[in-house]
């Protein structure tokens, strides 16, 4: 693999991770936590009706998990291409 | 009344908060004088070396700032579920730093957003605008800061609030000048440290009182301990409803609203320069992945604490004054009343507090509420300022004089670790991209030191002035510097990585018309300056308000960014091959020389 094409299969890899996980993003805060909150609301676990929970909770959890999840992804990529130096 | 025992024995509040105050400013200055700053590296990123674990700490701090701190959990108690649009709107943005800024930043290694930009789009035009929005959004924010700085000063030492703003310019000036990015950096490590514990002591001692739960994050969905087997949050749905206020759990914002705001605040997030700088300074690409993780995890924990505080005091507000007689309320009621952060007016004169919706008072001509002009309209008779919340909560739940006082420390650790970062990144567009990119390139690296900490000096009194006399629009403007930082810089820099083809016609437009609608709303719909009186909510444009039209600018920069610039050159192959070279991250030490 030439280096310019090696360059451009890392960056494929790269992408694709980032709309996998970006989608994973909108989906618990703008889908979970406002747009179907008030379905969600309905189910209630301990004290918390699930719609406010992903709102002022859980989605802020995930998007921790999120960024920990890239990194790991981006340190075996960077590692397979060669690019960790 | 009797007082609570913890009270009897113990040293009294003012002590405590001039043991914990001076204690923790010692620590600052002496960090300050061990990490000075030998060279304009230093000064800018913090010599490039600093390790991920000591830069997340220090975005976590450089970003929390004394509205975090101190106004956050008080915004939420009262708004709800409506509160969550700056809960998720100040942390997701973090995942765009960490998956589409961060490393590609770190990558291209150089000191400013406005270097980005100006190298990017080869273009000194590009790179006056950038200089231009990373100023106006600083200012509008650090004004804010030294006023919160003030306040801090001024509620727990009774010293008058200049006087406070006085003291937090000359910390802030010691550490800044001395250490620039250096000195900052270690600091905030220091600062993230105290506020988290100044946030988290209270909150779990109020969560065990409450709830029998130590973890705040539980105890919010828990039962409450008062063995009626209720939880605290239908408790406090049931009380809002009672009282005529909106039900906790369920907001009053429409929803497009709640989509505007939050995403205005989490790409504003992204694109807010002295967070972005933040990333210039570790050492390897993989370690800006890394540190924008470990600095949201770290802000995350203060973040899921702050709606649980929230629901804690507002429950606590309401069952210690609603229907209470005024003649036994306690101690810390008197004391807060003294500064009006309560303010009762018995409006029946039965004697009693009746706590409901609506306005106690009428609003003077400032906008302000005018506390000798009852609402006679409202039976509500008790004004409450938001900010009580966090700064009386300890005394409410009664708590000992320590962690009152330690209240005070960290909101001052808030304020000024905030007001450090934007500072240094006001001093570098001056010092760096101004001066030494744009009007005199010969100038030597100890001139351009110097100059540095000139316009640091400089950029101190400025923020001093304004927070000493803040103009009426100031605290307003202040939410809004995210949606001048999402309408400018994110499109900008996302373009850049992202679309090899983007040139410097189209970005300079997009960052122009995006900024200028965003200045114009706000003008019109925040200020009021193009009309008599401030126009109604039911005229804001898809019904957004001013904090949330920072989406529909960051759109519109998009759209004419890539519109001009399909009609434009495309930028030359040397710019196209150090895109290519961004996205690829080794190497990215040898190329951090300019």
């Amino acid at each position: 693999m030439s280096s310019k094409d090696k360059a451009k299969a890392y960056w494929r890899s790269n992408i694709r991770y980032v709309v996998i996980l970006l989608t994973i993003w909108l989906v618990v805060s703008y889908g979970a936590g406002i747009l179907f909150k008030d379905a969600l609301n309905t189910i209630q676990i301990g004290g918390f009706k699930l719609g406010f929970w992903f709102a002022q909770q859980g989605a802020m959890y995930v998007f921790v998990i999120l960024i920990f999840v890239y990194v790991r992804l981006m340190n075996a990529l960077d590692k397979k291409f060669g690019y960790d130096a | 009344m009797m007082p609570s025992p913890l009270y009897i024995t113990s040293i009294d509040v003012q002590t405590w908060t001039y043991i914990l105050i001076g204690f923790t400013f010692t620590l600052y200055i002496g960090i300050a004088i061990w990490s000075r700053a030998g060279s304009t590296k230093d000064f800018y990123v913090a010599g490039g070396g600093v390790s991920p674990l000591a830069n997340g700490m220090a975005t976590a701090a450089d970003w929390m700032s004394a509205a975090s701190f101190i106004s956050m959990a008080g915004i939420i108690s009262f708004a709800g579920y409506d509160g969550a649009v700056y809960l998720m709107g100040w942390t997701g943005g973090y995942v765009l730093l960490a998956l589409l800024l961060a490393p590609y930043l770190r990558k291209f290694g150089k000191f400013t957003v406005p270097d980005f930009i100006g190298d990017r789009y080869y273009s000194k035009t590009a790179r006056i605008v950038a200089v231009f929005c990373a100023l106006l959004v600083s200012f509008t924010y650090v004004a804010g800061q030294m006023r919160g700085v003030g306040i801090v000063f001024s509620r727990f030492l009774e010293v008058d609030i200049n006087t406070g703003v006085i003291i937090g310019m000359l910390m802030v000036l010691f550490y800044a000048v001395l250490g620039g990015m250096k000195g900052i950096t270690y600091t905030q490590v220091a600062q993230y440290c105290i506020l988290i514990f100044a946030f988290m002591v209270p909150a779990i001692f109020i969560s065990i009182q409450m709830t029998g739960n130590p973890i705040p994050q539980l105890g919010f969905g828990s039962q409450l301990v008062d063995g009626s087997g209720t939880y605290l949050l239908d408790k406090l749905d049931g009380l809002g409803t009672e009282l005529g206020f909106a039900e906790y759990t369920k907001g009053s914002k429409s929803m497009i609203d709640v989509f505007a705001i939050t995403l205005a605040l989490m790409v504003g997030t992204a694109g807010l320069p002295h967070v972005i700088v933040r990333f210039f300074t570790v050492k390897r690409v993989r370690d800006a992945r890394k540190s924008a993780g470990i600095a949201l995890l770290l802000i995350v924990i203060l973040y899921t604490t702050a709606p649980a505080v929230a629901a804690f005091a507002r429950t606590n507000l309401i069952e210690t004054v609603s229907e209470q007689p005024y003649a036994t309320i306690p101690e810390w009621f008197k004391k807060w009343e003294t500064t009006q952060l309560v303010v009762f007016t018995d409006k029946n004169s039965d004697g009693v507090i009746q706590y409901v919706a609506g306005d106690a008072f009428l609003k003077g001509e400032n906008g302000k509420f005018d506390f000798k002009q009852p609402n006679l309209t409202s039976a509500n008779e008790l004004y409450v300022d938001r900010d009580i919340m966090v700064l009386a909560n300890p005394e409410i739940a009664k708590l000992p004089n320590w962690v009152v006082a330690l209240v005070a420390a960290g909101g001052l650790a808030a304020a000024l670790s905030t007001a450090a970062g934007l500072l240094l990144v006001i001093s570098s567009s001056v010092s760096h991209d101004l001066i030494k990119k744009i009007i005199k390139p010969s100038i030597s690296e100890r001139g351009e030191l110097v100059a540095a900490r000139l316009s640091a000096v400089g950029a101190v009194c400025i923020a001093g002035y304004f927070g000493i006399h803040p103009p009426d629009f100031v605290a307003a403007v202040v939410a809004l510097a995210f949606g001048l930082a999402a309408a400018s810089f994110f499109p900008a820099i996302i373009l850049g990585i992202f679309y090899k083809r983007m040139n410097k016609q189209g970005a300079i437009a997009g960052m122009l018309v995006g900024i200028t609608s965003m200045l114009l709303y706000m003008m019109k719909y925040k200020l009021g300056w193009f009309d008599e009186v401030l126009p109604p909510k039911n005229e804001w444009w898809f019904r957004i308000s001013p904090e949330g039209f920072g989406t529909i600018a960051m759109m519109l920069n998009f759209i004419v960014a890539i519109l001009i610039m399909k009609f434009t050159s495309p930028p030359p192959n040397d710019v196209q091959k150090m895109v290519e070279d961004i996205r690829i991250p080794s190497g990215a030490n040898k190329t951090t020389q300019h």
